[in-house]
């Protein structure tokens, strides 16, 4: 462990609190939105690997690469319904987004 | 040493989401965005977690970032002038959470005093990989599972439809 803990959980913390600033003010682009969600799972991640380096266990980095496998799921899923929904209105609002089928 | 490269990159990191954050350029954000994950991968790499680094820049800033660019490429978005920007009724609700976080925040350093360090032993790459084949090994499948269905949905949502 390089840094105290507190120092990384504030970092991580910062790192949220961009991500979630970023989710909620950027509402007219859906691309601005898909980016605040990865910064916040990032900062989770980031969590999660300061613990496992703090009480030297495993799990935590295990726990990481699953969100990284669930992100690019997520990320894939989101882009495509962002090409579907922008074939159809010509737009990447997101208020103008309300349902899927033609 | 490593303290101090600890705190130089974690004020990159932060700096480069604040730019990637207040961008009107998607393009632009997408870059911000990558630095950004450079410099959280070597934070990783410092915390003795070096296949979370290695994923971090292969997976992350190699092939999420680069879907984001082709997305926006090919739907023609890295147009800034078409972009509004957010008025000051959408940063309300933002400012009024980060708000309540940093409350938090700042509570829990002053009632709290610094964490005692843990023990020094280091988590290698063969107690991950035990970790993750034997504790975790239906997880793996159920992510693997989930990485199967996101295929499905994709390739659904993606399909031409006649007119």
């Amino acid at each position: 462990m390089i840094v105290p803990l507190m120092h990384l959980l504030i970092f991580a913390s910062i790192l949220f609190a961009l991500g979630l600033i970023c989710v909620l003010v950027w509402r007219a682009n859906v691309i601005m939105l898909l980016i605040g969600i990865e910064i916040m799972l990032n900062s989770a991640m980031l969590v999660f690997v300061a613990g496992s380096s703090y009480w030297s266990m495993a799990d935590g980095q295990v726990f990481a690469l699953m969100i990284i496998a669930m992100t690019s799921a997520e990320v894939s899923l989101a882009l495509a319904m962002v090409v579907y929904l922008h074939r159809r209105k010509k737009t990447v609002n997101v208020d103008e987004f309300r349902e899927l089928r033609d | 040493m490593e303290q101090i490269l600890f705190y130089i990159l974690a004020t990159v990191t932060v700096i480069a989401t604040l730019f990637a954050i207040t961008e009107k350029h998607p393009v632009h954000a997408i870059i911000y965005l990558v630095t950004s994950f450079f410099a959280l991968a070597v934070i990783f790499f410092l915390l003795a977690a070096p296949l979370i680094a290695v994923f971090e820049v292969i997976i992350y800033a190699g092939a999420v970032m680069v879907l984001f660019m082709f997305v926006i490429m090919m739907l023609d978005l890295g147009n800034p002038e078409d972009a509004q920007r957010p008025s000051l009724l959408h940063c309300l609700p933002a400012l009024l959470l980060s708000g309540i976080i940093f409350t938090s925040l700042m509570l829990l350093v002053s009632s709290r005093p610094a964490a005692l360090p843990g023990d020094s032993h280091v988590v290698s790459v063969a107690d991950f990989a035990i970790t993750l084949f034997g504790k975790y090994g239906v997880a793996i499948e159920i992510i693997s599972m989930q990485l199967l269905f996101a295929i499905v949905g994709v390739l659904y949502l993606g399909r031409r439809r006649k007119k």
